[in-house]
């Protein structure tokens, strides 16, 4: 009898999981950006035009995987993710669709999408050198590589190599100055760590505000989190000259999914996303810089000063990125 | 403590009907655990390389330590502070007695955080150490092998302590008095007779710590501290190979199976039925070793419960003061609880069925089937989803073809990887182990004897499950089900892949805090996680308190 009603449960649980087909006044969004980070985003969206959006967050790799085993059937109109390595990754696994828009591309710079039109950055961040400059004086910072030097033994911090935005940073690096010149480099940050690498960014700055250590790199929406916290922090952002590289910057993207049941829909909501509107909501809840150089930062974050971005484009740091973890574990940057 | 011989199976070639009821649920981890061993037979030949050089030495040898660590503190705190409560007399025994199993609602990513908040260079402790003895590191650092083990033993000793506790109370004063008797005294007799006869059920106990620690991805991740699992999502997410991953992961499977086929087969060597004795008085301890008891169960909750919960509620209320909390928080509370407790009692009842059949078939393939459907638990969370969703998705898309093809335009749009009997389906896999110990260590005191005498009454059947055996697993299946409840509310992988849009749990609601690093925002839900997971706790105990 038991066993009966447990199957018979779960035949009912599946006929009812069967019968909730997918508005056709809605789009559906997988997204690996957190719910706080893009509600704000879809509520107006969904005030301006009445189309709701249906979304589930994850982890990228996750939700590709997940795109992947559903195919064709998959619900999923359009996947959102932080990354160019992960937006790379998903484009060559097939699993966006080609966008030709001239919106989007009027909207967002090229450097910033994908040359195939899979996907498009809609907010930039920038990974950069954060000290204390009672301990540091900005004359004695040039770049990531001159982390390396042994005048900073003992002086550095960093956030664990498994966090993507480091491969990203490294797989810059490497389209930069080789394989073997990088390798060189990070076996050398390992050397002049002052502590083991740490899980977040945040933990970093407060190891630095503790003089566990005088500098460190960080996403530069971390340092505005920590700054809108505590208005007086003592610490500041460095901006590699363009002439020493440039500052390493990264996108949050999203693309049209392969088989978006709402085509049109999917690509009607990425042209907004890129309009004025979204593009100041999306960059100002994280404190980013919008993907559209036609809308200002936050104050905030303008009050941060201008800097120039490395040219090698996020598009190449995301190819190379499985060769600069592997080149972070030979270089035993755990 | 009688030993029965076992059934001689090989008189037997066919397994009988019990046995199907024991395929039917390990049915789901099967196909898990096949999707993932899959990858196995076709190596990543370009990764591998790479992962063995540099990657699994590192990684196992820390897993070996991490497992020792905490398998070894566990099996110490476990059954040192269920001896205490159980068997002694001392000063806040009673409270002691349920509150020492307060921590199993804490997760262990929780109190990594808390502690490594608290005691590392950039914490208060070292902070006021600094400004007091002058500069320099004055602790040793808490992110390391010694902190990560000390963090998840203080989180997972309750699986231990749990039946150790119920052993001892089962045991009863009769043991201590015969081992008295026989001129031992009461410490010898702890060594020499009662710890040897609650072997097995620490055994079991110590066998899920052994399972979630090696399944832990969480609390590695905040001590940056490198496992097997961490390689597993190395080798997916850095080096892009889900193929690598999944082999990595059917590894650790392996050898989770090996480790259990292990221990089940030293403890079926000889069958422990042990009865339930009227409880005595308490030993009562002398004034020093008191104080002593007092002192080691206090400080063990301080460390594992007080502290972490006083710094999420202070957390949450800064949340709370700073508008954090709105009126979906409600919804996703009450989705947590609903879910936790339809999936508790699906995985009870299935571990209450895989246990009868276990028992009512004693074939070897009734046994293994039991073995696999109990492995989940060892297997990191987020491989076990992926094992779960693509066979489901594949199953879905082949049903969705043949609509399609009878219907065309007009066919329904299926979507039978998500939705709540695929979210249930992968709680048992992933949680059927927590449920099948207390029941299957409750199964022990139905003797033989016993169901002889309910034979010879003429009582069988589900009349025989109604009016003998399950007053007799009642604290058993009451264990299983709050036991799963309680890692229910703290799930998150399966619940993140499988979850129907707009499904949003507190677990997934700390996910999401905790993954953009918003710790404090996170304490909010993470307070109501702990709360709610403390209710069954606290039944639960008291319960066991009241019947011993």
């Amino acid at each position: 009898m038991k066993t009966h009603s447990v199957f018979l449960g779960l035949v009912a649980g599946l006929s009812l999981a069967a019968c909730t087909p997918p508005a056709d006044s809605s789009l559906v969004v997988y997204s690996a950006r957190s719910e706080q980070l893009i509600k704000p985003v879809f509520d107006l969206y969904e005030q301006e035009t009445g189309i709701r959006i249906d979304f589930v967050t994850d982890k990228a790799e996750v939700l590709m995987q997940r795109l992947i085993a559903e195919g064709k059937n998959s619900p999923a109109d359009l996947l959102i993710t932080v990354d160019a390595g992960n937006l790379w990754h998903a484009a060559g696994q097939g699993l966006f669709q080609p966008v030709a828009s001239s919106v989007l591309e009027a909207n967002i710079p090229a450097h910033l999408r994908d040359t195939g039109k899979q996907w498009f950055g809609i907010s930039v961040r920038a990974r950069t050198i954060v000290y204390d400059p009672a301990a540091v004086s900005r004359d004695e910072l040039v770049n990531y590589f001159d982390l390396a030097k042994p005048k900073w033994k003992g002086r550095l911090c960093l956030r664990t190599s498994k966090k993507v935005y480091n491969q990203s940073l490294v797989a810059m690096l490497i389209a930069q100055h080789g394989e073997q010149e990088t390798e060189a480099v990070v076996r050398s940050w390992v050397d002049n760590l002052a502590t083991d690498v740490f899980p977040d960014d945040t933990r970093l700055m407060k190891a630095i505000l503790a003089g566990q250590c005088q500098l460190g790199v960080v996403n530069s929406y971390y340092f505005g989190r920590l700054q809108k916290a505590q208005p007086d922090l003592r610490l500041a952002l460095f901006w590699p000259a363009a002439s020493d590289g440039g500052v390493h910057v990264n996108v949050a993207g999203a693309g049209v999914t392969r088989f978006a049941p709402h085509r049109e829909q999917a690509i009607a909501f990425l042209e907004w996303l890129s309009q004025p509107t979204a593009q100041a909501v999306f960059a100002s809840v994280d404190m980013e810089f919008p993907a559209n150089p036609a809308i200002d930062p936050d104050p905030l974050v303008a009050a941060w000063g201008a800097f120039e971005a490395s040219p090698v484009d996020v598009v190449s740091a995301g190819e190379l990125q499985a060769d600069a973890v592997r080149l972070m574990d030979r270089a035993g940057y755990h | 403590m009688p030993v029965t011989p076992r059934t001689h199976w090989l008189r037997r070639t066919l397994p009988g009907p019990w046995f199907l009821v024991a395929l039917a649920i390990a049915l789901p981890a099967i196909l898990a655990i096949g999707v993932v061993a899959g990858a196995s037979f076709s190596p990543d030949t370009e990764v591998w390389p790479h992962l063995l050089e540099f990657v699994l030495p590192r990684v196992l040898s820390n897993t070996f330590w991490l497992v020792l660590g905490v398998a070894i503190i566990t099996t110490i705190l476990g059954t040192g502070l269920a001896w205490l409560t159980a068997v002694c007399e001392f000063p806040g025994r009673g409270i002691f007695a349920w509150a020492l199993l307060l921590p199993l609602a804490i997760p262990g990513y929780v109190l990594g955080f808390v502690a490594i908040g608290l005691l590392e260079y950039a914490g208060p402790v070292q902070g006021f150490l600094r400004e007091w003895l002058g500069p320099g590191g004055w602790l040793p650092p808490i992110r390391s092998r010694a902190g990560i083990i000390v963090v998840l033993s203080l989180t997972l000793y309750p699986y231990v302590y749990l039946v150790a506790r119920s052993a001892f109370l089962t045991q009863g004063k009769r043991v201590l008095e015969v081992a008295q008797s026989v001129g031992f005294n009461s410490v010898q007799g702890f060594f020499k007779v009662a710890l040897p006869m609650a072997r097995p059920w620490i055994a079991g106990g110590v066998m899920l710590v052994v399972m979630e620690t090696l399944a832990d991805f969480g609390t590695v991740a905040v001590f940056n501290y490198d496992t097997l699992t961490t390689a597993i999502y190395h080798a997916w997410f850095g080096l892009f190979s889900v193929k690598a991953a999944l082999q990595l992961a059917s590894f650790l499977v392996l050898g989770v199976f090996i480790v259990v086929a292990l221990e089940q087969w030293l403890r079926t060597r000889a069958r422990y039925h042990p009865g339930k004795s009227p409880p005595g008085d308490r030993i009562r301890l002398g004034v020093r070793n008191r104080w002593l008891g007092f002192a080691c169960c206090g400080l063990v909750l301080l460390l594992a419960f007080i502290l972490p919960f006083t710094q999420l509620l202070i957390w949450a209320w800064r949340d709370v003061v700073g508008g954090g909390l709105d009126l979906r928080f409600w919804g996703f509370a009450w989705r947590s609880v609903s879910l936790s407790l339809t999936a508790a009692g699906t995985i009870t009842v299935a571990a209450l069925l895989l246990n009868y059949a276990m028992r009512l078939d004693p074939h070897p393939l009734s046994h293994l089937a039991g073995r696999i459907a109990t492995l989940g638990y060892a297997m990191p969370g987020t491989v076990l989803a992926i094992g779960i969703f693509v066979p489901l998705a594949f199953v879905n898309n082949q049903l969705q073809a043949m609509l399609d093809f009878l219907f065309a335009a007009n066919a329904p749009q299926l979507a039978l990887q998500t939705g709540l009997a695929t979210m249930l389906l992968a709680y048992l896999v992933r949680f059927l182990a927590v449920a099948h110990q207390p029941v299957a260590a409750n199964m022990l005191r139905i003797t033989p004897a016993i169901d002889e005498s309910v034979r010879v009454l003429g009582v069988s059947g589900w009349a025989a499950l109604r009016r003998v055996h399950f007053p007799m697993l009642r604290t058993g299946l009451l264990t299983a089900f709050a036991l799963a409840f309680v890692d229910l509310m703290k799930e998150m992988p399966i619940t993140l892949m499988t979850r129907p849009f707009g499904w949003e749990t507190l677990a997934v609601r700390v996910f999401e805090m905790t993954s953009e690093g918003q710790w404090q925002q996170a304490a909010l839900p993470a307070c109501a996680i702990v709360l709610v997971g403390l209710l069954p706790v606290v039944i639960l105990t008291r319960r066991s308190e009241h019947e011993a």
